[in-house]
């Protein structure tokens, strides 16, 4: 195990840790010894070198304890050990900051896990052998996970697949019934790390998630349309579904809180985000019956004129004086209701049909701000990570002893300093602007919809009023009929 | 067994006026069941007459046995002059068995509660579908049993009471006349239109107005059955608009009473289609058949006519040759018999058909009427409810 000495470049040692390869994805790198994490975007991590000292790497023996996380902001994630050095070789891990002042700081697209380290309560663990085989007995497993929707997040190198996590659960435990989360492929190894180095969960068996596989996921990063990378995906897909049901099986897995926040705990923005998608499904469904609605009315326009016509027609041909009157008044009366259905129509269509279109354009143009703040925080990270390698090109500099050349790398770092500091201040901003735009739109399309609404039923509160005169004029000549 | 209890019965009872209320023989349906296409209806039986064995029986019947008892009749030459009550059409569940096809294969695009309630739709239409033909074959048998001949018919009586599988009667019927009426009918109206010159201004006032009036009811029908399609559509509608907002409408109070009126609206909606369609369709589609019942009456007239005439050009040429006079005289004089016994029971029943036409066709625009008054109030009660509620948050 190598002293943390040897990995604690002065600027970032989180960087250092995690990002030997930087934004390189070959998993070679992972070769050099005490490299342990590949990770193409380790935002948080190299966020916090950029933001406040890191603690994990100042203090690696801390990383062991559950009690590591300090009740202040930095959260470790436990992963980031030496210890861990052999087995995850291959892991992309991402820290998160969990501050409730800087949410928006969080990843757009990926999960933000904060760990919390409180020691698992003693009480998971049977004391006798008798009460093990009483907790085996109860075994109630009433959880379901299911792992689904995987979705290509993001262009070339950066991209990465986030799959949709449901759960449908009757424990009170949880905050619903039924919930999901969009989660990437690292979440799943890192709850794995952070489960298997819990001292409260010594001795268990923690299910392992699907091994990476670079080959694999670079296919799916360039593109994901050849079959091969599909049935990867699909491949991956099963496998952090069975492993997923493998931890919420296990009932002391089931009851530690990393679990319990990977299944559950939202972004904000990823909450909203999904909701907003939703929404807008929904809204094409509804679009559609509706346009299906409109449709049909005019078809009842079109068959009860035509009726009428046919009915008047048989009030010329009938012989009884009074029924061919009635007949008469009859038709008259269904041409009153085509003209009734054809207005119905049109409110179907201009009051309802059309609000349902501007809004599911509307929402589109919501997604388009979240797409927006993606590719500022994208942005932001790209710039880290050129930082970074500014940094490594001027520490090689120094050790090759090349004076003459670190003049211009040290410029260059300042400039990428600024630019990161810049681009995480856009982030931030944008963050809160769609924010609060989001909470605007939401507001302005509640009142819009009641506002249409009212007036849609209105139009055929009118409608039925009317049709009520009619009848009720055509039934005395009805009770004339002798 | 499904059976239909009688209130609804009563409703359904509407197309056809005054039957069924002289206690020495009374008919009813009380039972039908359906097995996939066949249905098997249980014709019940009460009456006082001596002539069948029990006061009180039932037996099962299928829709066959109906049509053969009708064109038994038919075929039965002292019913000339009389107007046979149309034949009962044949069970069709083409409609709700094709939309429960198709529901069945859209099933997976759609919500699971949506799926409920297009099921109860269909089931609720195939029901309906099924009281309807209940209704019509009950009419049928309910005709001929307040009809002073057609009530003492033989074959009525044995279609009654007969125990047995029918099939076997069946089958010696139609061996004995075969597709002959059918042949016959198809010609009907060109010999109406065509054929021999009335000598009765009321039989000649009544051809041109039945013609006339079939066609015209035949094609109201037609359109009116298309209207209530277009209103059944528009309800199924309504069904998955309110499916598609209970997805959007988890917690969004607003929502939920959009929700709420649009599935009450959809109920108003159903049930607006479902009663034109009684009232309304039906009440045509049943004076279609027995209008052309009425025609049918009056081409067996023309036909008798024309026998009638060719008897007088027989008779003549007889008398010129001198041959077998007696018996063109006795068949001439058969054919002038039965011709006007045609027209005077011809007259009689046509008159009298005037009348249930009338009253019918009164007492279902009345309750049409009504029902829509009905269904509308309801509808402005609940939109007058839900705008203020909408208003008022």
């Amino acid at each position: 195990m190598a002293a943390s000495s040897d990995r604690n470049p002065p600027p970032f040692p989180t960087a250092e840790e995690s990002e030997p390869g930087l934004c390189d994805m070959a998993d070679a790198d992972s070769d050099e010894g005490e490299d342990i994490f590949v990770s193409n975007s380790n935002p948080v991590s190299v966020s916090r070198g950029v933001s406040q000292p890191d603690r994990v790497s100042e203090e690696p023996s801390d990383l062991f304890s559950e009690e590591a996380a300090s009740s202040t902001a930095a959260k470790a994630n436990g992963v980031h050990s030496d210890d861990d050095n052999d087995l995850f070789a291959d892991t992309n891990v991402e820290l998160s900051t969990d501050k409730s002042s800087s949410s928006a700081r969080k990843e757009p697209s990926g999960p933000r896990h904060a760990s919390t380290f409180t020691p698992s309560p003693a009480a998971m663990q049977p004391t006798s052998l008798e009460q093990l085989e009483e907790e085996e007995a109860k075994d109630s497993f009433d959880v379901d996970v299911a792992v689904t929707n995987p979705e290509k997040i993001g262009d070339g190198m950066n991209a990465y697949v986030a799959y949709k996590v449901s759960t449908r659960t009757s424990l009170p435990m949880f905050r619903s019934k039924v919930f999901s989360v969009r989660r990437r492929f690292s979440d799943f190894l890192g709850l794995y790390e952070k489960l298997s180095v819990k001292q409260s969960l010594h001795g268990c068996i923690i299910p392992l998630p699907p091994e990476k596989s670079v080959v694999g996921m670079t296919k799916v990063k360039v593109g994901m349309d050849d079959p091969s990378s599909v049935e990867f995906v699909e491949r991956r897909r099963a496998a952090l579904e069975r492993y997923l049901q493998r931890v919420v099986s296990h009932p002391s897995l089931l009851q530690d809180p990393d679990v319990r926040e990977f299944l559950e705990r939202e972004d904000w923005f990823e909450d909203k985000f999904q909701e907003v998608e939703n929404e807008e499904q929904q809204l094409r469904k509804l679009h559609v019956v509706v346009d299906s609605l409109v449709i049909h009315r005019k078809e009842l326009c079109g068959n009860t004129a035509v009726f009428a016509k046919s009915l008047a027609m048989l009030g010329n041909s009938e012989d009884n004086t009074a029924l061919s009157r009635a007949l008469s008044q009859l038709a008259e009366v269904e041409d009153k209701m085509e003209q009734l259905h054809q207005e119905q129509a049109a409110s179907d269509f201009f009051i309802f049909a059309e609000l349902l279109g501007d809004y599911i354009r509307l929402l589109g143009a919501v997604r388009g701000c979240f797409d927006q703040r993606m590719r500022a925080w994208q942005r932001w990270q790209e710039a880290q990570s050129t930082l970074q390698k500014k940094r490594e090109a001027e520490a090689k500099l120094l050790w090759a002893n090349k004076p003459d050349k670190l003049q211009q790398a040290k410029e260059e770092i300042t400039e990428w300093e600024a630019r990161v500091t810049q681009y995480e201040r856009d982030f931030d901003r944008i963050g809160m602007t769609v924010r609060k735009e989001v909470l605007r739109f939401e507001k302005e399309k509640a009142k819009d919809f009641k506002s249409q609404i009212i007036k849609y039923l209105e139009a055929m509160l009118q409608s039925q009023q009317r049709l009520i005169k009619f009848w009720e004029a055509f039934l005395p000549e009805a009770k004339a009929i002798a | 067994m499904t059976s239909i209890d009688e209130n609804s019965k009563e409703k359904l009872r509407s197309v056809s006026v005054d039957l069924n209320h002289d206690a020495s023989l009374l008919i009813d349906i009380p039972d039908a069941l359906c097995e996939r296409d066949k249905v098997k209806f249980t014709v019940h039986t009460k009456t006082t007459l001596s002539s069948f064995q029990k006061p009180d029986f039932s037996v099962p019947r299928q829709h066959e046995d109906f049509i053969w008892l009708h064109d038994t009749l038919v075929e039965t030459e002292d019913y000339a002059g009389l107007i046979i009550p149309p034949a009962p059409p044949k069970p069709d569940f083409d409609s709700p068995r094709d939309k429960m096809h198709k529901l069945g294969e859209g099933e997976a695009t759609m919500t699971k509660e949506e799926y409920t309630k297009m099921k109860q739709e269909l089931e609720a239409e195939y029901l309906a579908v099924f009281k309807k033909t209940v209704q019509v074959h009950e009419i049928f048998l309910q005709r001929l049993s307040s009809h002073p001949v057609l009530s003492k018919d033989r074959n009525f009586q044995i279609f009654l009471e007969y125990d047995q599988d029918l099939s076997v009667r069946r089958k010696n019927a139609k061996e004995m006349f075969g597709g002959f009426f059918k042949n016959m009918v198809k010609s009907a109206d060109e010999v109406l239109i065509s054929g021999v010159k009335e000598v009765d201004d009321f039989f000649e006032q009544e051809k041109t107005f039945l013609l006339d009036y079939y066609s015209k009811i035949k094609d109201s029908t037609a359109k009116a059955e298309k209207m209530t399609r277009a209103h059944k559509n528009i309800a199924d509608d309504y069904i998955h608009i309110s499916a598609t907002l209970n997805s959007l409408a988890a917690d969004d109070m607003t929502a939920n009473k959009n929700l709420n009126i649009i599935l009450s609206l959809q109920k108003v909606e159903g049930r607006v289609a479902s009663d034109q369609d009684l009232k309304l369709t039906e009440l045509l589609r049943y004076y279609m058949r027995d209008i052309q019942a009425a025609k049918d009456l009056l081409y067996r007239r023309a036909r008798a006519l024309a026998d009638y005439e060719n008897s007088n050009k027989a008779l003549d040429k007889a008398r010129l040759k001198s041959k077998d006079i007696p018996q063109a005289e006795e068949h001439q004089r058969q054919c002038l018999q039965k011709f006007d016994k045609l027209s005077e029971s011809g007259k009689k029943e046509l008159t009298s058909f005037k009348g249930r036409r009338v009253v019918a066709f009164r007492k279902n625009f009345i309750e049409m009427a009504e029902l829509e008054i009905k269904h509308a109030k309801n509808s402005v009660a609940l939109l007058q409810g839900c705008i203020e509620l909408l208003k008022s948050n």
